[in-house]
């Protein structure tokens, strides 16, 4: 397990220990302080991955976030992760990682083949090469595309892991701590203000990690820091993006780095930064320039190289050469070849440098106005093939490395996210940070400001100056690093070679220049539109190197420059975030609480088989020996038509309504009149929205002469709570009256069935139950087994009953009263489904009706509509085709079978013969009935009330099920409304 | 996220609120007629530039509230009462 290519000394990482880790189930060891990248490079490996289209060998590109092609699945199991990046993966003992888009392995890939038919998978080969046919997409070209290209393999199972959010305030937050942000910390942090410092790397230093002449510096920054007690250190957190308002979010790697995370401890967190000032010291990118075979492993970001070099002690090659546009690649050079590396060649493009004269005194030879034409070796380089630019012959030059500098891109994400304006900087032929949106300022390499030194005088100043913006004024002065030895950062604007062969643009991608001329050419001018055509610029990298490099030569296919093309729009996030980070601890039951009623733990211990109906448990019916199928929900319903029953309600949204003007604010909710109701008394209610339909249905009762209590249906509670404060807060505020939720401090509980007065009377006090004393519709107080009750003489069912509310915390001492009252009378607890059962019988709307389209005509409320005053939904109900005569109208369907052995289903169409299509409505609810014996619904039918009497049949063609049905009346069950008056 | 300085409650997240859409429109008056109430249910001049929205402040005092939001910045510029005449900046 020897490191070949590791260097004896230097770099950021502890020798002293060893770290084993498998790539493609081979055993290699690295050092703490190593990424994936660096081990693997120390190792020897240079392929780790194949292209995403055309299955080309792909090796390591960066050193950084940015890197766009080895990408791995890390760890197994339910850990595995597909799409991360080497170059970002902390090593920890054990990893586990395995290359991705090859089969059957990375060394022979089948797909490779696919170059020799590249010419069909050029841009916008996804639009043009699986056309036609149209159905050939879900069968043959997705699996096709799918398993040829491979986009990593997700876990199968669950995610063991935990998430968690954080919420944070400060006062200034710095993001990124290279030199400008070490320093814009310490100058805000030293006024006084609340500053949180989030860097992405496990390290805190940016690029001053390769620089080990700055390191006591680096070191004493970091100290000073630590010291001051309101500025807090985020190592291992990317912020992602930054949202209006100035709100940034950012994810921390808490265990990322170690093989599981600790014992109840969290993987990743998410923080939601409000931050009064933000300085953006993210730093620049490397690009890379395009010429032929660009993508083989072996061909590096210079900057990388040296990284490799000067931070993790690792030659990335033996024999390198070096391509370049500015002197920046100058200084990486020479730490290659200070760690032993051959530089066997500077390539640079321009006629002179200064820097030149540092080279020949290291005996590395410069070509001046030259360039790179090609490179030699099919999986990895081992030659580069050059040219003089004006047009020399070829000459070959042996390397196993080739360093690539096409200038730097100011890291201007996050500020692009804030719709800033980018700005154009000539010097460096890159875009830079335009006038601010929110309350932030960029400094050092982000603001296209290069070398130690300057950059942390910029970030001094941008420090100093965001503290000053919220009040922090006295900012100390410390030290800077030694000035001098900064590089010119100015670049000679080159971007393509224009040579023979795959010049590629978009590693990732798979996008080449050619491609970009091809969008062009088919009439795809505009940045975004090429992008999208060719993928320029997606995917995980979000173009982090490839994307100024596109646009350039767009520009250059348009005649026109850079400036004027513009970058495509950088949007969040800056780099991928696992889902599992946003939701949290918001995980299962932790999204949607559970709400029990008072009486949730009775159904529990008395063999309550529940279903969550929104956020609520509620039993579906009762059974002892759990069994499935109809049987307990007729028995229970049974109960209720031939003796007594007793259902939970208390999930009914019930809103206390007080005020001098209760009346007048009622009669405006609902269609109908409540101002003229008796107090003691209850009255159903319609309400409409604005636009006419109908919004939800309920009892509402006057119990004193200022003061109703609404009911609502379960579902809209919460909407119509909304729905009244709107109305009283912003269009009548001149009404007295004041309400308030209060469902959750009721139990209430429906007992119902021709003996539910006998089973009552036997423990109801001090109220007279008897029909003369107390008839349908009347409210009155008493008490159950010595707790205060309030019935509701309603019913729901068709039957007579009685609704009986008592505070929470009685609900089940009342509950069980009632049943031991009910005993000798037969009475049965019955849950959801047989209240559902009894409402189609009896032939009473619910949510299947008062789905958002009907209105109260429809339902056959006409009555309802009051005829004089003001009420919501008044004007807007009478629109023409709402009043239609033709529209579906609610009517009872019942089958003409008895037997059972047809069913009805709701939602089935219905049809005036078997065989039609033409449909006239929709089945809305359907049950089996206890009291007609046979199938029977509820449904919506053109001019339905006309149709009564008619048969019809209901269609079910995913079942190919066609029931012959009679049309009815809604009201299944006792149309004179006799019994709930008995 | 929007941060939305309720006039009740101080600056709350808009994870707090709830959102209805523009508060210019008035409900005609109970003697409105059908063109009336058409445009106050549908008519919407969807701006670019600055709105006057409301907004519900649920998870806090749930008073609805006038906001005055740039379509385009995300920019808010007035939080008032319901009951405050506020109008939309020229853009
Ligand atoms: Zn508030």
């Amino acid at each position: 397990m020897s490191q070949p290519h590791r260097l004896a000394v230097g770099g950021r990482i502890d020798r002293s220990r060893s770290l084993p880790f498998r790539f493609d189930n081979r055993a290699f060891a690295g050092h703490p302080g190593d990424t994936l990248a660096s081990a693997l490079l120390a190792n020897g490996v240079r392929l780790v991955g194949r292209s995403f289209k055309y299955h080309r060998p792909r090796g390591i590109f960066t050193a950084g976030p940015e890197e766009p092609s080895a990408l791995v699945e890390l760890r197994t199991g339910a850990r595995q992760e597909p799409n991360t990046r080497v170059t970002t993966a902390e090593l920890f003992d054990g990893l586990e990682a395995m290359s991705q888009h090859r089969w059957p392995s990375l060394a022979f890939d089948v797909s490779a083949v696919t170059s020799l038919v590249s010419r069909f998978l050029g841009a916008g080969f996804y639009y043009k090469t699986f056309m036609w046919p149209p159905s050939f997409w879900e069968k043959v070209y997705e699996p096709l595309i799918r398993r040829a290209a491979g986009l990593g393999r997700v876990a199968a199972a669950p995610d063991p892991d935990a998430y968690e959010a954080m919420h944070a305030h400060c006062d200034v937050l710095v993001v990124g701590t290279g030199a400008a942000g070490l320093a814009a910390a310490r100058a805000a942090g030293s006024a006084g203000a609340r500053v949180i410092l989030a860097e992405q790397d496990f390290e805190l230093g940016g690029g001053l990690l390769s620089e080990p002449a700055h390191e006591s510096w680096r070191q004493s920054m970091i100290a000073a820091l630590t010291a001051m007690p309101e500025v807090r250190l985020l190592p291992r957190t990317t912020v992602f993006g930054f949202y209006e308002h100035d709100v940034l979010g950012a994810v921390e790697r808490v265990a990322d780095h170690l093989p599981t995370p600790s014992d109840h401890g969290v993987r990743q967190r998410v923080w939601t930064i409000r931050a009064r000032q933000t300085v953006l010291a993210t730093g620049a990118t490397e690009r890379p320039i395009a010429f032929p075979d660009n993508d083989r492993p072996g061909v590096m970001l210079t900057s990388a190289a040296m990284t490799y070099a000067r931070r993790f002690g690792v030659r990335a090659g033996e024999r390198a050469v070096v391509f370049a546009n500015n002197d920046t690649a100058y200084d990486a050079a020479f730490a290659l070849h200070d760690a032993g590396v051959i530089v066997a060649a500077i390539i640079d493009v321009r006629k002179a440098t200064p820097r030149a004269d540092g080279a020949y005194a290291r005996n590395i030879a410069v070509r001046l106005g030259s360039e790179v034409i090609g490179v030699r070796g099919g999986r990895q380089v081992s030659a580069v093939a050059i040219r003089a630019r004006n047009g020399g012959a070829e000459r070959v030059i042996d390397a196993d490395l080739l360093c690539v500098s096409g200038g730097w891109n100011p890291a201007v994400h996050l500020q692009s996210h804030t719709r800033a304006k980018l700005a154009w900087d000539k010097k460096i032929a890159a875009f830079v940070p335009g006038s601010p949106a929110q309350a932030e300022r960029s400094a050092g390499a982000a603001l296209g400001i290069f070398g130690i030194a300057r950059s942390a005088a910029s970030g001094t100043r941008a420090g100093i100056e965001a503290a000053a913006a919220v009040g922090f004024r006295q900012a100390s002065a410390f030290d800077l690093p030694a000035p001098g030895g900064d590089d010119d950062p100015r670049v000679e604007a080159f971007w393509q070679v224009k040579a023979q062969g795959k010049a590629f643009v978009d590693l990732q991608n798979d996008v080449t220049a050619d491609d970009i001329r091809l969008a062009h050419r088919e009439g795809y001018v505009h940045v975004e539109h090429a992008k999208r055509y060719t993928t320029h610029g997606m995917a995980t990298d979000q173009g982090k190197t490839s994307g100024m490099l596109g646009v350039a030569v767009l520009a250059d296919a348009r005649g026109e420059s850079i400036e004027k093309v513009g970058v495509p729009t950088y949007r969040p996030y800056v780099t991928p975030v696992t889902w599992g980070a946003f939701a949290g601890r918001d995980v299962g039951h932790h999204l949607q609480p559970i709400r029990r009623t008072p009486l949730h733990h009775w159904h529990v211990r008395n063999h309550g088989i529940f279903l969550e109906t929104g956020l609520w448990m509620r039993p579906l019916y009762y059974s002892a020996t759990r069994e499935t199928g109809w049987e307990p929900i007729l028995r229970e319903a049974r109960a209720v038509r031939q003796a007594v029953g007793i259902c939970d309600v208390s999930t009914l949204g019930k809103i206390d309504v007080q005020g001098r003007d209760v009346g007048i604010f009622l009669d405006r909710l609902y269609t109908n009149t409540f101002s003229t109701l008796a107090v003691g008394k209850a009255r159903y209610g319609l309400m409409l929205r604005e636009d006419g339909i109908v919004f939800d249905d309920g009892t509402t009762s006057r119990i004193a002469e200022h003061r109703h209590l609404m009911t609502t249906t379960t579902a809209k509670a919460a909407e119509v709570l909304a729905h009244m404060e709107f109305y009283h807060q912003t269009v009548w505020p001149e009404l007295d009256v004041r309400f308030c939720a209060v469902t959750d401090q009721w139990a209430q509980m429906s007992v119902a069935g021709p003996k539910t007065r006998l089973a009552l009377q036997g423990c109801v006090e001090g109220l007279d139950l008897s029909n003369e004393a107390f008839p349908f519709m009347g409210v009155g107080d008493g008490t159950v087994a010595g707790c205060p009750v309030r019935i509701y003489r309603v019913s729901f069912s068709g039957e007579m009953a009685y609704e009986v509310a008592t505070p929470a915390g009685y609900g089940e001492r009342v509950w069980e009263a009632i049943l031991e009252a009910g005993k000798p009378h037969g009475i049965l607890p019955y849950g959801l489904e047989a209240l559902g059962l009894l409402r189609i019988e009896k032939g009473h709307v619910a949510g299947p009706e008062l789905n958002g389209q009907t209105t109260a005509r429809d339902l056959g409320f006409d009555k309802m509509i009051k005829k004089k005053g003001d009420f919501i939904g008044r004007v807007s109900a009478d629109r023409p085709r709402l009043l239609d005569p033709d529209r579906p109208r609610l009517v009872g369907i019942r089958a003409v079978d008895p037997s059972f052995e047809r069913r009805l289903r709701g939602g089935a169409h219905m049809v005036e013969k078997a065989a039609s299509t033409n449909s006239l409505g929709w089945v809305t609810s359907i049950t089996r009935s206890v009291e007609l014996e046979r199938w029977l619904g509820l449904a919506m039918i053109r001019r339905g009330p006309e149709r009564i009497g008619q048969r019809l049949f209901a269609a079910y063609p995913l079942k190919n099920e066609v029931v012959e049905v009679e049309v009815t009346s809604p009201h299944h069950v006792d149309p004179e409304n006799l019994r709930v008056r008995a | 996220m929007h941060r939305i300085d309720c006039p009740w409650c101080g600056v709350r997240d808009e994870a707090e609120f709830g959102y209805r859409g523009d508060a210019t429109v008035r409900r005609p008056a109970a003697d409105g007629d059908a063109d009336a109430f058409y445009a106050f249910v549908y008519d919407r001049t969807n701006p670019k530039g600055w709105h006057v929205e409301w907004w519900q402040h649920v998870a806090g005092c749930r008073q609805w509230l006038k906001v005055v939001r740039h379509t385009v910045t995300h920019e808010i510029r007035t939080v008032a009462k319901a009951g405050d005449d506020v109008r939309a900046p020229s853009p």
